[in-house]
């Protein structure tokens, strides 16, 4: 068990998660005059989960993971949560266009006249595309 | 003869320009069905039922079978360029195809794909104009513990599917199962892990978590490199575009199973073309040679998911014509078509609708016929995707996945949760959890539990009934054997370590 190790804190997450399974599986009916109930199936791969993770957790060690760059694959992720709320809140192609400025200017340092066109470029493409051309609803 | 005769007279019709015209129609729109993710061939046929009323039922029947088996073709499309999912079928194309591309031989791959589907196409029509009436009887032996059986089949081939370590692959499948959970109970209306939220009541959709996982946890994955990678090389000129022929002869095991298993397990209601590719992968990798390079980019990968998930068109179409029975979304929507049209599909449908029958086994051959000539030539275009820079096809890809998601459901709710599975995906690759496990216990756990309730139902809660059966016992012992492979494989190596 090594506690720098990324597999004992992924494998104690789904201990917790096999844990809940298995805790609110035992609220539900097990067996019934009808057959299983819904907590028969829950209860048995939630046992499961616990048990490999558990597993996982004491077999934890070898290669470290390296979370170089991680920062900006999180930053990436951030801007894709924003867009998705900027898309209910201002449709698609504001969002979208957001999503995509961001990532040209930002996170690749393009110049702002190439991230801009960038932008109008994909998102005028999609809105052909899909909306004008396909007849699809965009968000 | 009476097979022969039927099929000059079926081709005779659907020769006839007009109906030429409908199939190429058909399977045009399906290749483009199939390349936009979420936009799948149930909902494009049920928009085109109303202008099939203008048409006679044979050309009607000819489009809607060519988008249907259309759609099959153009889903491995982004699956290969982009690691999007296409459509559900697709999702095991991406663990191979994309390494391919990734590799510089997306054409290639896609060329094996259209090659792969054209031959598990054919096989699959002829399979349909062979032995419908007898296969439909043997799917009618088909009762949940067979089911059961077979989702377990299907649940084995994780220990195909794993990586590094068994124990994580096992704990990702059991996510996946978790992920089938969610939503409400059908035998007790019992809300699962819904935690008070009222979209999640109706539960996850597939879609959702393979777009995810795959499409965003790659993009993410990409977005760790602070200079903006090189784009993807591709080989100039048609020629080495293609497959060598050296692909070809690694891929003749797959072509061949992929055919047979897809429309095999096409036969069976309900068990879907995502779970014979599915198994179709975990056979090939299981018989291979070169077992461990599965996952990096190994053509068969590519062969073997298309071919089944291809075939399974012609199969999934024999206990709809020879029984009455839909086996998926689409072939619901085909059923609701024929029979808005004044047909009775049953054992009766193809005595006495011969002409419909057979014009539509010979349309699948032109129409297969005419993928493969639309699809071969438009590899080297689809190939220049990938010479966009990075920092325009990353939000392309997220562009594709969010519209593939919101054209799916309508919802953003699942467009939030697309977000938080891209999260995952990329954790799982950062933390070396291989995805595919997650997707196999997502597809199958749904359909596993209904299986097994319903087995224990038939038995008064025995679980004899699995293995008293022949069907299931046999399905059962092969999964047993599968997930047997890894200690056979240690005991091997302990052997031969001890005899150096």
């Amino acid at each position: 068990m090594r506690l720098r190790s990324p597999d004992f804190w992924s494998g104690l997450a789904l201990a917790a998660l096999g844990g809940y399974t298995v805790y609110t599986a035992r609220g539900w009916e097990y067996l019934g005059q009808d057959g299983p109930g819904p907590g028969f199936f829950p209860l048995w791969y939630g046992i499961a989960m616990l048990a490999l993770s558990l597993l996982l957790v004491v077999k934890s060690g070898g290669e470290a993971v390296s979370w170089k760059g991680a920062g900006r694959a999180f930053a990436t992720w951030g801007a894709f949560a924003v867009s998705v709320v900027l898309l209910k809140l201002a449709g698609f192609v504001v969002g979208f266009a957001a999503l995509t400025f961001f990532m040209v200017a930002v996170m690749y340092r393009r110049p702002l006249a190439v991230a801009a066109l960038v932008a109008i470029g994909t998102t005028g493409a999609f809105y052909l595309i899909f909306p004008l051309a396909l007849g699809v609803q965009l968000p | 003869m009476e097979i022969f005769g039927g099929l000059l007279q079926g081709f005779a019709l659907a020769l006839q320009p007009v109906n030429l015209f409908w199939c190429f129609v058909g399977v045009f729109l399906g290749t483009i069905v199939g390349i936009m993710p979420g936009l799948g061939p149930p909902a494009t046929i049920a928009m085109l039922l109303p202008l099939t009323f203008l048409m006679s039922p044979a050309s009607a029947m000819i489009m809607l079978a060519g988008i249907y088996y259309g759609a099959k073709y153009g889903g491995s499309t982004t699956s290969i360029l982009l690691n999007v999912p296409g459509e559900s079928a697709s999702v095991v194309t991406c663990l191979d195809g994309y390494q391919m591309a990734r590799k510089g031989r997306a054409g290639a791959a896609l060329g094996i794909a259209a090659i792969a589907s054209f031959i598990a196409g054919t096989v699959g029509v002829l399979g349909l104009m062979l032995v419908a009436p007898p296969l439909a009887r043997f799917a009618l032996a088909f009762s949940s513990p067979e089911y059961f059986g077979l989702m377990a089949l299907g649940l084995a081939m994780v220990v195909l599917l794993a990586g590094r370590s068994m124990v994580k692959a096992l704990l990702a499948m059991l996510l996946g199962l978790w992920l089938a959970g969610i939503g409400t109970d059908l035998f007790s209306s019992e809300s699962r892990f819904t935690f008070g939220s009222l979209e999640l009541l109706s539960g996850i959709d597939f879609v959702v978590v393979a777009i995810g996982v795959f499409a965003i946890g790659e993009v993410l994955a990409n977005m760790e490199e602070a200079t903006p990678a090189e784009p993807l090389p591709i080989p100039k000129g048609l020629r080495n575009l293609l497959p060598t022929l050296q692909d070809l002869k690694d891929c003749r095991f797959a072509f061949a199973q992929g055919s047979v298993l897809g429309f095999v397990i096409g036969v069976l209601p309900g068990a879907g073309s995502t779970i014979a590719s599915f198994i179709s992968y975990g056979v090939e990798k299981a018989f291979s040679r070169r077992r461990e390079q599965f996952g990096t980019g190994v053509v068969e990968g590519v062969a073997a998911p298309e071919g089944a998930n291809n075939s399974e068109t012609g199969g999934a179409l024999v206990p709809l014509l020879t029984l009455g029975i839909p086996g998926s979304g689409t072939t619901a929507i085909l059923l609701a078509a024929l029979v808005l049209w004044g047909f009775k599909p049953g054992p009766l449908f193809i005595a006495d609708n011969p002409s419909l029958f057979w014009s539509l086994v010979a349309s699948m051959y032109i129409g297969n016929v005419m993928l493969l000539v639309l699809n071969l030539p438009l590899v080297p275009i689809f190939a220049q995707v990938l010479r966009a820079p990075a920092y325009v096809l990353f939000p392309i890809i997220l562009g594709v996945s969010i519209v593939g998601v919101y054209t799916t459901s309508s919802s953003m709710f699942d467009v939030a949760c697309l977000a938080a599975f891209g999260l995952l995906g990329y954790l799982m690759r950062k933390l070396d959890y291989p995805s595919a496990p997650l997707i196999l216990g997502l597809v199958l756990g749904g359909a596993m539990e209904r299986a097994l309730r319903q087995s224990l139902m038939m038995s008064d809660g025995s679980l004899t009934i699995l293995v008293a059966r022949p069907i299931s016992a046999v399905m059962l012992s092969f999964a047993l054997l599968i997930l047997l492979i890894p200690v056979f494989s240690k005991a091997n190596a302990w052997r031969q370590k001890l005899l150096s």
